[in-house]
């Protein structure tokens, strides 16, 4: 059957979809048999924030390990971790001790808040086979001397992942993954571009599934299929609905369950967010000459996006707010914070009182990666954009 | 950091000094020192217990504000719900730190504190040891536009991790405390005016050295059998004219006469309780609105808290003779002992299994108290696991109870006197012999 069977960019563009919520919905891992070729093993790494091309120039599957989402049964994560610690850590805690994650060769967290340092600790006692550290990332970058202790914590890992692998990780390979992970920049810029400018073609949802299949594919992959998609979304040609613009924040870390953004899509273009920051953390390109180490860190401090859990005396959270809305001449934002996330809720507060002042509208959402039941939100949403639309009539 | 307004019975002294009311009345005259200080111009700075730089803040002449200590004397002076609840009356969410929304109703009620006017800063230092500093001091930043600087100080890696002074992990992470400092000295400079002066950071230093040794001194006193005094009620005295004066004169002496005092104790075989019969080992941060109430569930049963994780970490890890000043090279030496304090100080945080286990040894303990602070995920978050390690790899018995720092809403008496009583009357069927017959545990 040699039949040419005609383009069809919705076809296409749902394909590649269905992949992405394969991949985004998975907890497990790839067994040592699923691995991709020219891989050994797999590195899990805790958001926000990861070089991921290190790991992927070790053979290391860079594998972002987001809690358990609203399908996984606590069983002994309860007795470990007390209720008062958000979900992503406690679920993450609990995909370790059930052994869905036993085959990571290592599990990488950062001092993002005391609860995510916490987990290495908690790695260490209960999976001590697995390479269970912090990535001391600066909280810090405005230092002079940043970057360079950051080269330094990068060869750190370097050495560890060597040392754990047995296979050296020489400065071709690591360039060779800036490479690779610079086209898939380009491309996540691209998606992100026609949020703002033509969001009737993409959903947040849908751009969220793109964005967090990388989670579970190794990026040659990864770029392979955005690259389809985009060509798949630009080809659409859906009408513009009367929907309120707006921006999502919050989702820099744990992550809403896909019924939430779901329900927001349903009223609201959302323009922008900061869903999965971590993933896109390096806004421009990172140099593809010279030192690859020194190359990714100076773009952590050059070349860097904003969060709740990352000071930076250059970038206020307001600013970065602001900066989001006006971008994507979004009129309103969607403040939401994690349960239990006490960086997440420090700034929705300030967010809320900022907006507050600069008479700019905006909802308050609290969620939890493991929340079911979505109707009540559904009602605040749906009420929210109206009156936005209303305002804007 | 208690500054014991806490009222317990003081122990028979046969000295002339008293530790509780010399404590207070030092963190009286600092309250008084801070409560005139913005009319004086003098600059002000607020820093955390955890990675302060206050060595190089004193040798510019800042006035120090502890907000920490503000909060916690909130609950101390029992009127920590009203700031609490006109912090969350503003929005804070009922879930985060006590600390930080008690400070929040201090700036609602425009600096009143229960113990006098506190100064607006000039200047903020937050470490990164709590990740909730930087939240914090953000909170002064965009509201008193505060300017802040960032310490940020690498801690553990990982489990077993070996940091020797002068190796290269350890090289190149006071080389980039360092870098921190140089660039914290350049902004002081310009807020107050004044020439860094490097004699001036070495004589600090010294003090901080003789401070330190009499502070290590003091702890090692309380691995004595019976324990001279009660880590938990006058440990927190101690700690906190450690953080309030380090690097003061008064500060020295404090700890010269508190040690003294503490030796004459030990010499005359006086315990903390009348007749000890628990050495227990306190982990996690204290409840300032009913510590005193919560050492007394323990000692009515002759049990005494020898040492607590927090006497190391809530003083951002001093605690090893090791940690010296070398005041020949006053700003490298200062990076070096930071970076390795830090780590020490965050180690019994997020790797807590190994410093408990190290600890459990050096005081001899028959169990561990964990306190579990819903709202301090900085102690908390990590605390059922290590538990379980405790109790079930190194077959230590432990007793889990939880309150709040000062959120007196999360005292529950009944509750918590039920846990204690059963987890002693399970160490009591545990048998072995009482403290008291063991041959002492360790030499000051
Ligand atoms: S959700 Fe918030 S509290 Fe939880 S790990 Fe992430 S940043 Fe920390
Ligand atoms: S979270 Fe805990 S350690 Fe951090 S500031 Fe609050 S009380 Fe202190």
């Amino acid at each position: 059957m040699n039949a040419q069977v005609p383009y069809d960019h919705e076809i296409e563009l749902s394909n590649v979809l269905e992949r992405c919520n394969a991949a985004a919905r998975e907890n497990a891992i790839p067994s040592q048999d699923e691995l991709p070729e020219g891989f050994s093993g797999t590195l899990g790494h805790f958001p926000v924030y990861f070089p991921e091309e290190i790991a992927h120039a070790a053979g290391l599957l860079p594998v972002n390990i987001l809690g358990g989402g609203n399908k996984l049964e606590m069983k002994h994560a309860d007795a470990r971790m007390g209720s008062f610690v958000c979900s992503i850590c406690r679920s993450t805690t609990e995909l370790g001790l059930n052994g869905t994650l036993q085959g990571l060769t290592g599990f990488v967290t950062h001092p993002i808040c005391d609860a995510a340092k916490h987990l290495a600790g908690i790695w260490s006692r209960n999976l001590p086979d697995q390479l269970a550290q912090i990535l001391y990332l600066p909280q810090n970058v405005n230092t002079p001397g940043a970057a360079r202790y950051i080269a330094a914590e990068y060869q750190r890992l370097r050495a560890d992942l060597e040392k754990k692998t047995g296979r050296a990780i020489d400065d071709e390979a690591l360039s060779a993954s800036i490479r690779t992970y610079n086209v898939n920049r380009k491309l996540l810029r691209e998606l992100y571009r026609i949020r703002r400018d033509e969001p009737w073609k993409v959903s947040c949802t849908e751009s969220y599934l793109l964005l967090r299949a990388r989670t579970r594919m190794p990026c040659e992959e990864h770029n392979a299929l955005l690259a389809r998609a985009l060509d798949a979304i630009r080809h659409r040609n859906l009408p513009g609905q009367d929907k309120p613009r707006v921006v999502f924040v919050g989702g820099f870390c744990e992550q809403p369950p896909l019924e939430m953004l779901e329900t927001l899509d349903e009223t609201c273009y959302i323009v922008d967010d900061d869903l999965l920051v971590g993933l896109r953390w390096l806004i421009e390109d990172v140099p593809e000459t010279g030192d690859p180490i020194w190359a990714l860190a100076e773009s952590y401090v050059e070349r860097s996006d904003a969060s709740p859990v990352q000071h930076d005396a250059r970038k206020s959270k307001e600013d970065y707010l602001m900066a989001m809305l006006k971008k994507s001449k979004a009129d309103a934002a969607i403040l939401t914070a994690a349960k239990f996330c006490e960086p997440g809720l420090d700034e929705q507060l300030a967010w809320s009182k900022h907006l507050d002042a600069e008479n700019i509208p905006y909802l308050v959402l609290e969620f939890e990666e493991k929340m079911t039941s979505f109707e009540q939100m559904s009602m605040q949403v749906e009420t929210f954009s109206e009156s936005l639309l209303f305002a804007l009539a | 950091m208690s500054t014991e307004t806490l009222q317990h019975p003081a122990p028979t002294e046969t000295d002339d000094f008293d530790p509780r009311a010399e404590g207070q009345r030092l963190i009286k005259d600092w309250y008084a020192q801070l409560e005139t200080a913005n009319q004086r111009n003098a600059a002000v700075a607020n820093v955390f217990v955890m990675g302060n730089a206050v060595e190089i803040l004193r040798t510019f002449d800042f006035e120090l504000v502890f907000p920490e200590i503000n909060s916690l004397q909130t609950g101390v002076r029992k009127a920590s719900e009203e700031y609490i609840r006109l912090s969350e009356d503003y929005g804070m969410s009922p879930d985060v730190c006590s600390y930080v929304k008690a400070d929040v109703g201090l700036i609602l009620k425009e600096n009143e504190h229960p113990a006098g006017r506190i100064p607006k800063a000039s200047l903020a230092v937050a470490s990164n040891m709590c990740g909730t500093f930087i939240k914090w001091a953000e909170i002064w930043e965009r509201w008193l536009k505060t300017p802040t600087f960032v310490l940020d100080l690498p801690g553990q890696r990982a489990a077993g991790w070996q940091v020797r002074p002068g190796d290269a992990q350890h090289s190149a992470d006071a080389r980039w405390v360092e870098a921190q400092f140089q660039e914290l000295i350049t902004q002081c400079e310009r807020i107050t005016g004044k020439r860094f002066d490097m004699d001036r950071l070495a004589e600090v230093e010294e003090r901080v050295n003789r401070m330190v040794d009499h502070w290590n001194n003091v702890m090692a006193l309380n691995r004595q059998c019976p324990a001279p005094f009660n880590a938990m009620l006058d440990g927190l005295t101690y700690i906190g004219i450690m953080n309030v004066h380090r690097g003061t004169e008064e500060g020295v002496e404090f700890m010269r006469r508190l040690e003294a005092h503490l030796k004459g104790k030990v010499a005359r075989g006086e315990g903390r309780v009348a007749e000890e019969r628990f050495r227990l080992l306190f982990s996690g941060t204290p409840c300032y609105v009913s510590m005193r109430r919560l050492v007394e569930l323990f000692e009515t049963w002759g049990g005494v808290f020898a040492y607590s994780d927090y006497l190391t970490f809530a003083a951002g890890g001093m605690d090893a003779t090791d940690l010296r000043y070398d005041t020949s090279r006053p700003l490298e030496s200062l990076a070096e002992v930071t970076a390795l304090a830090a780590q020490r100080g965050l180690s019994n945080q997020f790797f807590a299994h190994e410093r408990l286990a190290q600890q459990i040894k050096d005081y001899d303990v028959d169990g561990v108290v964990f306190h579990g602070i819903k709202s301090c995920r900085f102690v908390s978050s990590g605390m059922a696991d290590t538990r379980e390690y405790i109790n079930k790899r190194l077959d230590v018995p432990t007793l889990y109870i939880e309150s709040d720092l000062i959120d007196p809403r999360y005292w529950s008496d009944a509750q918590i006197k039920n846990r204690v009583d059963a987890f002693f009357e399970a160490l009591q069927q545990r048998g072995g012999a009482g403290p008291l017959s063991r041959k002492t545990v360790a030499t000051a």
